[in-house]
């Protein structure tokens, strides 16, 4: 019987690289140039971030629509202070945000003080990052318009 | 309104291409993202409990320890302290030798970013040792990795003495013995060699 208990560091990495394709790929390119993009689904209604197929329908989709960079927080959780592997250096709230001119939801984090700084309806707008590669963290987050819903 | 489900002709082969449409010409003049890095990295404090804390000492002092299984007789090594096949708690300690036969491997040919040391082509295997029930994975080194065969005996090559650690790598690879294959007349699974001693 061993006297000790054991431990050791153990790393598992992963270091994938992806194809974007042209639909993500747009996206990305639009928020390397500070714009952000959607995609019309078969049924009228814009899906941002985009996919390249229709959810419901399977229908390849392509048509590019610029949409705000204001947007409504649909859905929220605090988030609390960043692990050591996530991009911030403050406490975060995760939230679900349609933007104005989307019908869908995007996941990203919102910058306010605590959580009663948040609430379901408020109003949200792009913070960029300062250097911008063509990534989804070219979005640095989200910060509170100040006014109401 | 609801979607309406895709309608596709079934003789026509889906679109591999999405044909993208709408790009604000500020975007679209420029050079287009084609791939992105999403690198995934989990870190963990690893303990191997009591069976594998066992096998890690022992390795220190260039022994291998494995657990027998009180049902079956199966010798596993590297321990768990559970037989996978009777799903009991092993106990009896068999130390076996640092010798066995190759019994499955694969030459690799790529060179691996994260494995520097690792210089292709090299020959990594599953490795039987003599008494034990179950292989486990090392690399057959000192020899050209073509020259090894199913049933090629193989023996432990050991860090030097001063450089054993509580650590499974203290076995550097397995260099052939140079003795006669051990003939495999089937393809043998566990539970035909709990007998094997």
């Amino acid at each position: 019987m061993a006297d000790e208990v054991l431990q050791a560091p153990l790393v598992l990495e992963y270091p994938f690289t992806r194809t974007t394709g042209p639909v993500v790929g747009a996206f990305l390119t639009g928020l390397r140039e500070g714009v952000v993009l959607g995609v019309r689904r078969s049924d009228g209604t814009v899906m941002c971030p985009p996919l390249e197929y229709d959810p419901t329908t399977s229908e390849p989709i392509g048509e590019m629509v610029e949409v705000g960079q204001t947007g409504t927080v649909v859905s929220w959780s605090w988030g609390g202070p960043p692990r050591d592997q996530q991009p911030f250096d403050r406490d975060v709230a995760w939230a679900l945000i349609t933007l104005d001119g989307a019908d869908s939801p995007m996941l990203h984090a919102v910058f306010v003080d605590g959580p009663s700084d948040m609430a379901t309806g408020m109003r949200v707008q792009v913070q960029w990052a300062d250097e911008r590669v063509g990534h989804i963290a070219d979005i640095a987050g989200f910060v509170p318009t100040g006014e109401n819903a | 309104m609801p979607a309406q489900p895709f309608q596709q002709d079934p003789s026509v082969p889906p679109s591999c291409v999405v044909e993208v449409t709408g790009v604000p010409e500020k975007v679209a003049s420029t050079e287009p993202v084609q791939s992105v890095r999403t690198p995934i990295r989990m870190e963990y404090t690893y303990t191997p409990g009591r069976a594998l804390s066992d096998y890690l000492v022992a390795m220190k002092d260039k022994k291998i320890i494995a657990e027998r299984c009180p049902e079956t007789g199966q010798v596993f090594v590297p321990p768990r302290g559970v037989s996978p096949v009777a799903g009991v708690v092993t106990a009896g300690k068999v130390e076996l030798p640092a010798t066995g036969y190759v019994e499955s491997f694969n030459i690799t040919r790529v060179p691996i970013a994260t494995r520097p040391d690792l210089e292709p082509p090299y020959c990594s295997a599953w490795i039987l040792l003599d008494g034990a029930s179950i292989s486990f994975m090392g690399l057959v080194i000192n020899c050209e990795p073509e020259s090894v065969k199913l049933g090629t005996r193989v023996r432990a090559v050991w860090k030097p003495d001063d450089e054993l650690e509580m650590a499974a790598t203290n076995i550097l690879g397995w260099e052939p013995t140079g003795e006669p294959d051990v003939e495999i007349p089937d393809i043998e699974r566990i539970g035909q060699k709990g007998d094997l001693e």
